[in-house]
Order: structure tokens, then sequence, then C-alpha cells
């Protein structure tokens, strides 16, 4: 539903661009967690991971295509935010309204989205009515109708957002962000597209796009809930057994993050905010945890890091204080991010800034390592366990990072592993570097980042 | 809420979040009573949801699922901004901060390094009717948490060097949820002016100038009166038994004596409200035009038996999502909203709100928008809802109950909420049959009895005047 697609983005913080620091939690500590996955391999050669469970009568299915709006082709920036609005809008035989009023007696919800690097899919449905709900699902991903009354209305909801959001200073933060992190790189651009390059995008656009991304072979899917593994099969083939082998994606380069810079956002505001942006390491980085583990002692844990000590309980600065990283398929950050009276934002600055420096210069204690191993190994199941959905969706993004389906036990050693010498060492090589600094507020602070 | 570093679904507790806006399910969630199991009788097997009281007065609902080794452990307390002193508005959530603060047994700090050290996630938020705490943590360390929690109840140390720099804290924490954001600036005002003589007029976070002015006689005070067993609910889901909850809870908030005697909870009720009314906030942030009409209707606390569950449905029908008559006429049909809808927040202790809202797809057209919502309403009085349509939302809300259950902490959240807006564990499991009894008559009834236009608060979030110029 794009309407609440849209909403979100317009609540969404400024560093939308960088966001998959709030996913990065769900990695925290899955070793406890009793959650048994089993690959399932259909006949047609789909896989999926899923993880049985009865004990409420219901399925949540979420899947992910590779890349996203990466791939949108230049001057149709957009096209990606504007089909993921319009799966339910008509597929098959079936028209939006035929569409829609099978889906709501089916009690099934569906949605689909994107990122830079994936279109995702998901729905949640009741057990007793799983045929027909998957019937839906078949004819969504496979014969979207892309009507052109769907497209217009869709359309000019997203046009409408961002006309809403174009005086907000916001809006010009985040458009200074993605130009001055990303350069020319497809990152740089808005997946919500602008007003001209969405009034470009045609029904035949949107056919084709579908064809080339939608294959088995970019393909991740997760399911839990009320389904045995046969029957998932069968499943799995219907859905997604009929789909083009092979996808046809362009090659993206890795993204070059400037940093060093300061950026200033000018707006009369009484509370200004402060972004700092450094570098980070991969994924598939083998010091990923000596990045993170420092990220939560730095400033990730929700009441104990040092930033919030400083910041907030010792000065009474700011609400909230924190960091995170990022991690993207082509670009890894360290985001640090506040808010502050404004005619105390060169002090706050200079705080953070000093509490950076300590941890580049002499890393955490061994104490403060030890409490944050202790948090991130056992805080998954907590997180991460409380609904289907959330589990469909660590089971998807396990395959998209190539972790592996036995990384859920083997996770608790590779943290617990992590040396302080491998921390101080990250926290060396990362927070030594100039970060690039935006303020939004209405003047900028002496220290200037 | 102490840090809003936390899930979407908390966040809607606060007043007034356009979040409430998304999604039937949410609107649910935050908006109503809904119960933890669809049957009609709650079978008494070990997931059934039970509760009782200790004999401090202190009410214990444990709902049961053994899914993950998680549980969550909540305490909520019967004290919310609405009963607020005059004056000192924005006590109860300063208090809440409060509570993160330094005991008589454990200093600051430590409670939350607790939490952290299992992996634990934990947070505290206000409403109007309600202050609760909580932490999501493996059952072995129920007891702990229990311990700390309890204790926290009665022997928080208050000195003047903890409270300045948190009554700073919660000056930018309103600088950043109100300050900084002209939609909720608006809808401040347009609650203060909907509400004329009752405490659901004042923001939960409190008026700046009253935050300004609160103290330690303040918080001590309002501790003394509030914070006791016999005010408090604890809510336990997760991978828990009945009989394990009952050892603990009298092993650690059993000890806790009880408190002084609360009278009733009696707030100025509102007048008979007999004029429309118009808030308008001009801000040069603002492009696209919107508003939204409120009326004070009954919640499930206040109302005759039936009306708020029509209400609950009413809302559906009107402006629920994308099926909706307000969604299907103005942004389907007649492509003149970009977004447009209805909703009720039924799960409160006095009198509530029923608001619809919409926006045009541009910077034109605001007009056009509100009249079409307006003439939906009206086709509801006149002509009533059809059975299709009524049956077709009654499954919507139905279903969504069974979804629920597949949330651990949504479903503590809405037992919590419910029994601290005076409905019962008992209100809970017979809401289905309610929601089923409701008929279209009903429905129409309670659009005619409450959607009066001469009696609305209307608020419109425009842009400036030199702007609206430059763009014609």
């Amino acid at each position: 539903m794009i309407h609440s697609a849209a909403a979100r983005r317009h609540f969404t913080a400024l560093l939308y661009l960088l966001l998959t620091v709030a996913f990065l939690a769900a990695f925290a500590g899955l070793a406890r967690a009793e959650v048994k996955i089993q690959e399932v391999v259909s006949t047609k050669g789909v896989k999926a991971w899923l993880v049985e469970d009865y004990s409420v009568p219901i399925i949540a299915i979420r899947f992910a295509f590779e890349p996203g709006s990466t791939q949108d082709p230049a001057g149709k920036e957009g096209l990606s935010n504007l089909m993921t609005g319009l799966f339910d809008e008509g597929a098959g035989d079936l028209d939006s309204e035929a569409f829609q009023i099978r889906l709501d007696d089916a009690g099934a919800e569906m949605g689909f989205s994107e990122s830079r690097d994936a279109i995702y899919g998901s729905m949640r449905m009741l057990a007793d009515q799983k045929g027909e709900a998957f019937e839906l699902l078949r004819l969504a991903v496979n014969q979207p109708r892309f009507d052109q009354a769907p497209i217009d209305r869709i359309r000019s909801q997203i046009v409408a957002g961002i006309i809403a959001s174009q005086r907000t200073p916001e809006a010009k933060a985040q458009e200074m962000w993605r130009k001055a992190l990303y350069g020319s790189h497809p990152y740089s651009r808005d997946d919500e597209g602008t007003a001209a390059s969405l009034a470009s995008i045609t029904s035949g656009d949107l056919k084709a796009f579908h064809k080339a991304m939608f294959a088995r072979d970019n393909l991740h899917v997760g399911v839990v809930g009320a389904i045995d593994a046969e029957s998932l099969k069968a499943v799995l083939d219907k859905v997604f057994g009929d789909l083009p082998a092979t996808s046809q994606a362009a090659e993206v380069p890795d993204a070059d993050l400037k940093f060093g810079q300061s950026l200033h956002v000018a707006y009369n505001q009484p509370q200004t905010t402060i972004q700092m942006v450094y570098p980070s390491l991969a994924r598939s980085d083998p010091e990923f945890f000596s990045v993170y583990l420092m990220n939560h002692i730095l400033g990730g844990g929700t009441f104990t890091s040092r930033l919030f000590d400083e910041v907030r309980e010792k000065r009474g600065l700011v609400y909230n204080v924190d960091s995170g990283i990022s991690n993207n398929a082509h670009s890894n950050a360290l985001a640090i991010s506040t808010a502050t009276r404004s005619d105390r934002a060169a002090e706050t600055l200079k705080v953070i800034e000093e509490t950076v420096a300590k941890m580049a210069a002499d890393g955490p204690t061994q104490a403060e390592l030890d409490a944050a191993k202790k948090y991130v190994v056992g805080a998954y199941a907590i997180n991460n366990l409380d609904s289907s959905a959330a589990i469909a969706r660590t089971l998807v993004e396990l395959q998209i990072d190539k972790l592996g389906i036995d990384y859920v036990e083997r996770r608790g050693a590779i943290i617990d592993a992590v040396t302080l010498d491998q921390v101080k060492a990250a926290a060396r090589k990362l927070l030594s570097v100039k970060p690039t600094v935006m303020v939004l507020g209405p003047e900028t602070p002496g220290s200037g980042g | 809420m102490l840090l809003r570093r936390d899930p979407a679904k908390i966040l809607q507790r606060m007043a007034n979040l356009p979040a409430l806006r998304c999604g039937m399910l949410a609107a649910l969630l935050a908006l109503s009573s809904v119960p933890a199991v669809a049957q009609q009788q709650p079978s008494p097997g070990k997931n059934a949801v039970s509760n009782f009281l200790l004999d401090n007065g202190m009410e214990v609902v444990v709902i049961p699922d053994h899914r993950a080794p998680v549980v969550t452990h909540m305490v909520w307390y019967k004290i919310g901004s609405a009963d607020e002193p005059p004056g000192k508005s924005g006590i109860a959530h300063f208090f809440e901060h409060l509570m993160f603060k330094g005991t008589s047994n454990h200093k600051a700090g430590e409670f939350g390094a607790k939490v952290a050290e299992i992996g634990g996630s934990e947070n505290a938020f206000t409403s109007y009717d309600y202050t609760a705490y909580f932490q999501q943590v493996t059952p072995e360390t129920l007891e702990t948490m229990m311990t700390f929690e309890a204790d926290r109840m009665r022997n928080l140390i208050l000195t003047d060097a903890v409270i300045g720099p948190e009554r700073d804290v919660i000056l930018e924490e309103r600088n950043t949820r109100v300050e900084n954001d002209p939609d909720a600036l608006l809808q401040e005002e347009s609650q203060a002016t909907l509400y004329q003589n009752h405490p659901y007029r004042i923001p939960v976070i409190g008026w700046k100038h009253e935050i300004e002015q609160l103290n330690r006689v303040d918080a001590v005070a309002f501790y003394d009166r509030y914070y006791a067993p016999n005010n408090a609910v604890l809510v336990i889901a997760g991978d828990v038994d009945e009989a394990t909850v009952r050892v603990l809870a009298e092993k650690t908030y059993g000890k806790v004596p009880r408190g002084p005697e609360l009278p009733p909870r009696v707030r100025p009720q509102e007048p008979e409200q007999d004029a429309s009314r118009t808030v308008t906030l001009r801000d040069e942030r603002v492009s696209v035009p919107s508003f939204s009409t409120s009326w004070v209707v009954p919640s499930y606390h206040t109302a005759q038996p039936g009306e708020a569950e029509a209400l609950d449905l009413l809302s559906e029908i009107l402006g629920g999502g994308t099926r909706s008559r307000i969604y299907q006429k103005l942004v389907v049909q007649d492509s003149l909203a970009s977004s447009a809808g209805a909703y009720y927040q039924g799960a409160m202790f006095d009198a509530t709100n029923f608001t619809v809202y919409g926006a045009p797809k541009g910077e034109e057209g605001l007009e056009a928008v509100e009249k079409a919502v307006d003439g939906e309403i009206a086709r509801i009085v006149k002509d009533g809802v059809s059975d299709t349509e009524l049956q077709k939302v009654k499954n919507r809300y139905l279903r969504s109950l069974i979804f629920a259950r597949d949330n651990q902490s949504g479903m503590a959240n809405l037992y919590g909420g419910a029994l601290t807006t005076g409905s019962t564990v008992k209100d809970i499991a017979e809401w289905p049959d309610r929601i089923k009894a409701v008929t279209a008559m009903q429905v129409q009834q309670a659009a005619a009895k409450y959607l009066k236009p001469g009696t609305s608060v209307t608020s419109y979030l425009l842009p400036t005047a030199e702007a609206a110029k430059a763009q014609n």
C-alpha cells in the first residue's frame, strides 16, 4: 500500500539514505534462539528457509529479489518504488478493485517495498485460507497488470509526498547528504524519483522492469508458521516456479564515500540536528564484529553507551544521541545522530567529538567489551523473535548476506572470539577518519566538524 | 517515553501521533481493547490468559506464549497526564524519566546494566491515562527484573542533582517531538481546542513553561501518591506460566506495602459542545495543505453497551484503510486526495475523539477534499451501511485478533492499555462477541449522533500566505 509507504517516507529520519541501521540489530544474538531453520527446495529448484510453528494458525512469507532501485533506468528514477505500489492493484484477470476485494476476503495482508539493493514482498495469512492467499500472491508476483488508472493514482500519491516535503529543511538535508556522500554513484539518487522522472514512466517500462528483475536466480525466500516442508514445496513452485531462470541486472560498483565534509542546512528552529558519518566495514569483513561491538559501546546501547552517558546523562544536552552502523550492498558507514537545543549545539558537537576521539585513541575497556559481548550475544531472540514476520525477515536477510543456515549456531562463538586489541584497532582505523558532518539548524556551531 | 529508539508500536501509544493512521492492525492495537483469544470461551489450556490480585492490591495478568525463550515484563501505573494536578503539566512523563535514576538499593544505571548484560531491551512510556515500564528478557532473568522493578516502585532517591539535567532532557524531548514539527504543534493546539474542560486538552509531555518549573517537591509528592502496588497492573507475556508468575510476584511485588487508598479517577468532564471551531497553522515548511476534523465521542469505558464497538466499526467503514468509503471515493474514484481516512481512539478512560482527515494531491484542492469527506459522513448518516460491508469489516477486526496473538509484546500492550483505561480482562474476552453483535442500524446511529457538523473542531495545516501566492 503506497499510502502508508509514502507516509512512512515522510516521517523517516534524515539518515534515510543510510537506512539499514535499524536492521542490524537483527543479528545481535541469534545464538539463544531455539529456532530450527529448514532449507526447502521445490521440484523446480526454488529454495526457501522455513521455520515451522503451529502455535498460532498463521503463515508469514517474505522474499527479496536483488538488487533494487539501483536498477532504475536513468531518467526513470522512482520506477522500483512505483512498481512496489502496484502489486495489489490488479493481476491476471483481476483488476485493482477485484484483486483487493479477493485479498480482503481471503483475510491476507500483502506488502511490497524496495531498497537500493532489493525489492521485497511479504504476506501474512490465516493458515486455513492459505490456498487462496498464495494464489493471489502467485498472480501478483507473476502477472501484475500495471493498468493505467492505478499507475496514475499511485504516482500522484508519490508526487504528492514529494511536493509535501519539498519545503522542509529535512528534505534539503537528505538531498545534500546523498550528493555529498555518494557523488555520482547510483546511491546518490532519490529512490522515490522526482516529479519529472515519475511522469516519464509508462506501463511498458514497469512490465519490462518486472520481467528483468523478478527471476529465480536472484530470489531469497523465508517462511514462518503453520506449514510443513512438503506443502511449502508446492507453494514455492506455484508462486515462483514459473519466473524466468535468470535476472538481468546491471553491475553496480561499490560506492566511494566522501568523508571530511562540513554540510549545513540553515533553518531557524529551536533544535539543531547534528549527524556525523564515519567509514565502516562490510558485513562480510572478518573484522565486522569488532566494529559492531565498538559501535555498541560508543553509541549503540540504549541506555548504556558512552555517547548517551556523556551527552545526555551527564549534561542533559539532548533527548537522544546514538550511533549505528549501516551496511548496504555497496557502501558501509557508521553514523552518529542527535538533536540538541540550538544555543548549545556547538557544545554538544564538541562533547561528541571528544568522546569519539577518546574511543579512537584508547578503544574501550575490557569490562565494556565484555558487557557489550553479553548484550550482542543475548539480544537476538529478545529483539527479533517477537513475531513471525520478524523471523521471516531475518531468514531473508541471512540469505542475502550469505551467512549460512548454521550461522545461528555459530554466531555466539564468532562474537566471543573478538579480542580487545581487534576492537581497539577497529576504533582507531575508522574513527580517526575525519567524518562528514551535517548541521541542520540556525547557525553553524563553532568547531565545525 | 524515556527514549524513543524503540518500535513504532510503542511510539503509537504516545498520544496524537500520525502513526495512528497507518493500517488496520496498528489501529486496532493502539486504539481499542482487543482480546487475546478469538474464541468465545477462552479454553483453560496452557496458553490461556489468567489474572489475579496480590494481597497488596496489585493486579497481575499472565499471557503465556511459549514459542521463543522470551518474556515481556511490564508494570502499568493507573496514572497519566490527565491525572496531573493543575499547573503541573508534564509531571507524569517527567516522573517516568526519573524512575531510571538510583534507588536506596541500586545506584543509577545498575538496573539498565543488568538488562543490557542479558541482551534485554527496556523502556517506558506515558500517555493520558497510564505510565508503563517494560523489559524484554529471557525467562530465567524474570525474577531479577521483577526485583528491580518492585524496588523502584518505592525506593527511588530523588535529589536536585538528578532532577535538573533530566528536566533539560525533557525540554529537548519536547523540542524533538513538538517544537520542531508543525504537524505536532497543530495537533497540540487542536487537542486543546477540542477538549474545553477535560485534561486531555493538555499535552502528555506538558506545556513548556510548566515543564520548566517542575521540581523535586512535585516529583516526591507525585511518587508518594501514585506509585504503589494498589495503583499498578503487572502484565507478563511470553515463555512463563501462571504458577511461576504467582510465586515470583508474591516474592517481589508482594513485599511492597499497599499505598494510600486513591479516590476514584474523576476528572473534569466535557460540557455539551455546541459550536464548531477551527484551528489554523501556517508554516513555511508546509507545501501540501491538509485538514482533520475531530469530535468528542464516548470511549470503551464511558460508552453505553455496543456504542464504542459501533464507533470502532464506523471508523473502519468510513476511513480505515484502502477498502474504506473515504479512500475509495476520494483517492480511487474521484482522484481528489493523496490521503484521507478516519480513526477512533477507543481505549481511553474518559470521552475520547473520532477524527477524519485528508490532503489533496498537490497544493490545490483542500476544500474539495474536505467537502467530499463530509459528504461520505452525510451519506452514512442518511443511508446507513450495508450488511455486506459491515460483515467484511467485522471479519477484518476478528482476524486481526488472530494476527495479534503472533506478537508477544503487542499482546502485553493490549492488556495493559485496556486495564488502565477502565476495561477488564473479561471485557477483552467478550469483545469479539460484542463486535459480532453490532448492527448496521447501530453504526448509522453512531454516525448521526456523534459526527454532527456543528460540534467539531477542524484543524488546517497550511502553507504560508506568501508560499501559497508564489505558487499561483
